[in-house]
């Protein structure tokens, strides 16, 4: 059961960043008349997979992603969709307190109860953890009592050995078909790993059923909060 | 995007010589090169919107091709260029694609700016 939230804020930086591990939450979270504000920083403008005879080339591959952002938000029905307009793979480079005001503007906007991001120092990609560090700072600014909780993403290889076990784990079954339809929007990234993946829960991969239907989470330890202060 | 034609390619490079050409010129293994095999050494370079004027410009090579551009007092060239288009905005870009449709290299020349 997910628990009841006042708004849910999501701050990512690709289009599809949601699809993987979250995308069943935000349907569940719409279906229980939760507002959820979607933040996408960027529209993914370097994304490598072309195809091959191409379907893009780098300058129409932000316009393909974009539309299938809006096409996945419509299977989450997810209808508050920010488009930030920084650039793929620059984040980690912008200044960083501006980073940190764009967080706290969203936040003193939505109000949200839970914020879902990446977990800075385990979330592989530095778009993510630029995300994740600008999500920890403008939260750890904020009063104890006032802040929302954060749900982190964390799929670097030695998450576990570290964090140990997520300590939030949704079941997502009732909206699966939601998911697996955001999952196939995001077409330009995902048609070959869909492929693989139907055909697994075809044939019942408990591996692939269990990795569909479980989204899991880590609450930011700020006890181990990844700095003292910014 | 299309497999290169060397002799089309060639006149298409010619024709942005010896005028201001905004340059977008880039190299990837992935962001997650280094997660998929630990220990990999992770290494791109990115430029974007960078106005050059070349002198001379050349394909060269069966592919995948090499495309180099020599400056009054410098180089750019690309290496592993298998696909090339001319854009509506009348953009040529070129890219390097592996087996697998994802870019590896990409050079891109045109007399207005890239978006941002």
């Amino acid at each position: 059961m997910l628990k009841k939230e006042r708004h849910v804020l999501i701050i990512l930086p690709h289009p599809d960043d949601e699809a993987f591990g979250i995308s069943g939450s935000i349907a569940a979270y719409r279906k229980m008349g939760v507002p959820v504000t979607y933040a996408c920083l960027t529209l993914g403008e370097m994304g490598r997979n072309l195809g091959n005879p191409p379907f893009a080339n780098r300058e129409t591959l932000p316009h393909i992603r974009k539309a299938e952002l809006e096409k996945a938000c419509e299977a989450m029905g997810l209808d508050d969709l920010r488009l930030m307009g920084f650039r793929d793979k620059t984040l980690e480079f912008e200044d960083d307190e501006k980073m940190v005001q764009l967080v706290t503007d969203l936040m003193d906007e939505t109000n949200p109860s839970l914020v879902i991001s990446f977990y800075p120092g385990y979330s592989v990609h530095p778009d993510h953890e630029a995300s994740a560090r600008a999500v920890v700072r403008a939260i750890r600014r904020m009063p104890v009592e006032d802040r929302p909780a954060l749900y982190a993403v964390a799929f670097a290889n030695n998450t576990e050995a570290e964090l140990g076990e997520p300590d939030i784990v949704h079941d997502v079954y009732e909206t699966t078909d939601q998911k697996l339809a955001t999952l196939s929007a995001h077409e330009s990234q995902t048609i070959w790993m869909m492929r693989d993946l139907n055909k697994r829960l075809a044939d019942k991969d408990p591996e692939a059923e269990k990795w569909l239907r479980y989204e899991r989470f880590y609450t930011y330890k700020w006890a181990e909060d990844f700095e003292q202060s910014f | 995007m299309e497999i290169v034609k060397p002799d089309h390619l060639q006149e298409l490079i010619t024709s942005f010589a010896n005028k201001d050409v905004y340059i977008h010129l880039e190299t990837t293994n992935g962001s997650y090169a280094a997660h998929r095999n630990e220990g990999f050494f992770n290494v791109g370079a990115f430029i974007r919107n960078i106005v050059v004027k070349f002198e001379l410009g050349k394909v060269v090579g069966d592919s995948p091709h090499r495309v180099g551009l020599k400056l009054p007092s410098g180089w750019i060239y690309a290496q592993g260029i298998t696909h090339f288009t001319v854009d509506e905005y009348g953009r040529l870009l070129m890219a390097g694609l592996d087996p697998d449709g994802k870019l590896s290299i990409a050079l891109q020349i045109s007399e207005t700016p890239f978006t941002y």
